[in-house]
């Protein structure tokens, strides 16, 4: 658990390095991809709607699971087609 | 295997760092997108190949959600972005709530860490879920989107911080089902009424906040079932959706706290000096004869444009500007619109191009060489109370100073205040007309005015 910690706090540094400063026009595009990853948790739902036995686990790691995909596969599809607009834009010029 | 699977996971963290990385910056974004959105399929193949799975409930769940997201993220128009991202945050809020409860559904007697880490996952999906649906909510206009108050507030809120504590404690100590039980429930009401007090225009701090929280929840559901990588991705979720939050309040000249718990305006009843002269109203056709004459035009947008969609008519009115000899530039304050970021997604879709956009910081130093400034449904970014009246809630907020402009020109729907209530003396000056009427229809005149 204490090294699970360690990892924890090691990423958040790292998460404020990355994104240090971010012009303006990126933020939507920054938000809703993030967004996206944070349906991450899309693994935890999968494991537990996976198990063999324990109804109520899997009830509730189903609906998880849908959820989860809806905020992956719509994150990631709505954050490209937001960027290939930016992307379209740059190439006319 | 379980090595296998566990060297999937650092490389899907490895791309979900660079994928974040990338999307900081306009050239790389795309594909930063594109690599995290690799890193997410390589997280969930390696999972899949856990041993011991029954795989009938987890197909069907990655194919309802595949459809469900596809079809609605495919059909979402860009004006409709800022709710769909809201709704898109509470899900997956929702879903790491889910999971904790999962875990101690299948396993009933978790460590002290574990119990823990459930409650966190619990409590802050529970608060992500709820605040992004009121968000939802707010931003598609099926709720008002005003600051709703009530007396003691703060005081139930306390109180439900505390009932929260006293809970997760017994839960961890005697594991109670109702403690758990009670816990969603009040961490779903915490979210409600987080929400609810925050008006319209501090929207943008709200999604980013309740975007880095959907991070931590799905940091916390690591958490609970032991897996590196939700810690690490929903940590940097959290990490950077922190940054923007603040820059967003920075844009505004407010703490997070503020935005949080001090309801803007209408707590301290404040509004500012009372403002003299008279609002001067005036016609498309007034304005076409200094705009034909103008070399140097700015517009600035704001969350008016959005409601009226009126982004592919202002870029129409743009171009003809510009071949008519003027020099055009979008001016584009930090917090126009109702998240971070969007007017550029709206100006981006009407294909204008990306050397006219200027930050707030690039324009305000030319602003007083610049021939007409056309104010498109924004308030409160332009309201030169910012700099000018010290007993104004929003003295010292950064503005773009249109008022420097030899012309405004000021589009909006009626004589109302902006969300904060406040008066925008901008609307008395003497340079400033205002266009009343629909700032779609208001700009189309103009368009066919420059066309005869």
């Amino acid at each position: 658990m204490v090294l699970l910690l360690f990892i924890f706090v090691l990423a958040g540094f790292l998460g404020f390095e990355l994104i240090q400063r971010v012009p303006s026009q990126l933020h939507t595009p920054l938000m809703s991809g993030s967004n996206a990853i944070s349906g991450i948790t899309i693994v935890g739902a999968i494991l537990a709607s996976g198990a063999i036995e324990g109804q109520m686990g899997i009830i509730l790691g189903f609906i998880a699971l849908i959820l989860a995909t809806v905020n992956v596969v719509g994150g990631y599809m709505v954050t490209d087609r937001m960027l290939a607009m930016f992307h379209s834009k740059k190439g006319d010029k | 295997m379980d090595l296998l699977i566990n060297f999937a996971y650092i490389v899907a963290s490895i791309l979900f760092i660079f994928g974040i990385k990338m999307l900081g910056s306009a050239d790389t974004a795309r594909r930063g997108n594109q690599i995290s959105s690799l890193g997410m399929l390589i997280a969930v193949v390696a999972v899949l190949l856990t041993s011991g799975m029954n795989y009938t409930w987890i197909i069907a769940g990655l194919a309802i959600g595949a459809v469900i997201g596809a079809v609605t993220a495919k059909r979402v128009q860009m004006t409709g972005m800022p709710e769909l991202v809201a709704l898109f945050n509470g899900f997956g809020g929702l879903a790491s709530l889910l999971v904790g409860w999962a875990e101690y559904a299948a396993r009933p007697e978790p460590s002290a860490e574990t119990g823990a880490a459930v409650i966190l996952a619990i409590l802050i999906g529970g608060i992500t879920f709820t605040g992004s649906l009121i968000a939802y909510l707010k931003l598609s206009g099926k709720m008002g989107g005003n600051a709703t108050l009530f007396g003691g507030q703060k005081a139930l809120n306390a109180l439900i911080a505390l009932a929260i504590v006293g809970l997760g404690f017994v839960f961890v100590t005697t594991h109670a089902p109702w403690a758990l039980y009670a816990l969603i429930a009040l961490s779903l009401l915490l979210g409600v009424l987080a929400v609810i007090p925050i008006g319209g225009g501090d929207m943008p701090v709200v999604i980013a906040i309740l975007n880095s929280f959907s991070g931590l929840a799905a940091s916390a559901a690591g958490f609970v079932i032991q897996n590196n990588v939700l810690i690490v991705a929903g940590c940097l979720v959290g990490a950077s959706g922190l940054i923007l939050s603040i820059i967003m309040c920075k844009a505004m000249n407010r703490t997070l706290g503020n935005v949080l718990f001090g309801s803007f305006g209408a707590a301290t009843g404040n509004t500012g000096q009372a403002v003299e002269g008279e609002m001067k109203a005036a016609t498309a056709e007034d304005a076409y004869y200094v705009l034909e004459a103008a070399q140097s035009v700015v517009f600035v947008p704001g969350y008016g444009m959005a409601v009226a969609q009126a982004q592919h008519a202002v870029k129409e009115l743009a171009q003809i500007l510009e071949s008519n000899g003027a020099e055009v530039r979008f001016a584009i304050h930090p917090v126009a619109g109702r998240m971070p970021g969007h007017m550029n997604v709206l100006l981006a879709e009407a294909d204008v191009p990306y050397e006219q956009l200027a930050e707030m910081d690039d324009v305000n130093p030319i602003m007083s060489t610049v021939d007409v400034a056309i104010v498109i449904g924004a308030n409160d970014v332009v309201n030169p109370a910012a700099v000018e009246d010290e007993s104004s809630p929003i003295y010292g907020m950064p503005i773009i100073k249109v008022y420097e402009a030899k012309t405004v020109y000021a589009l909006k729907r009626g004589q109302g205040a902006g969300f904060s209530g406040l008066v925008n003396t901008l609307f008395f000056r003497e340079n400033t007309r205002m266009l009343y009427g629909d700032a779609k229809d208001t700009i189309t005149t103009l368009v066919t005015q420059f066309k005869d």
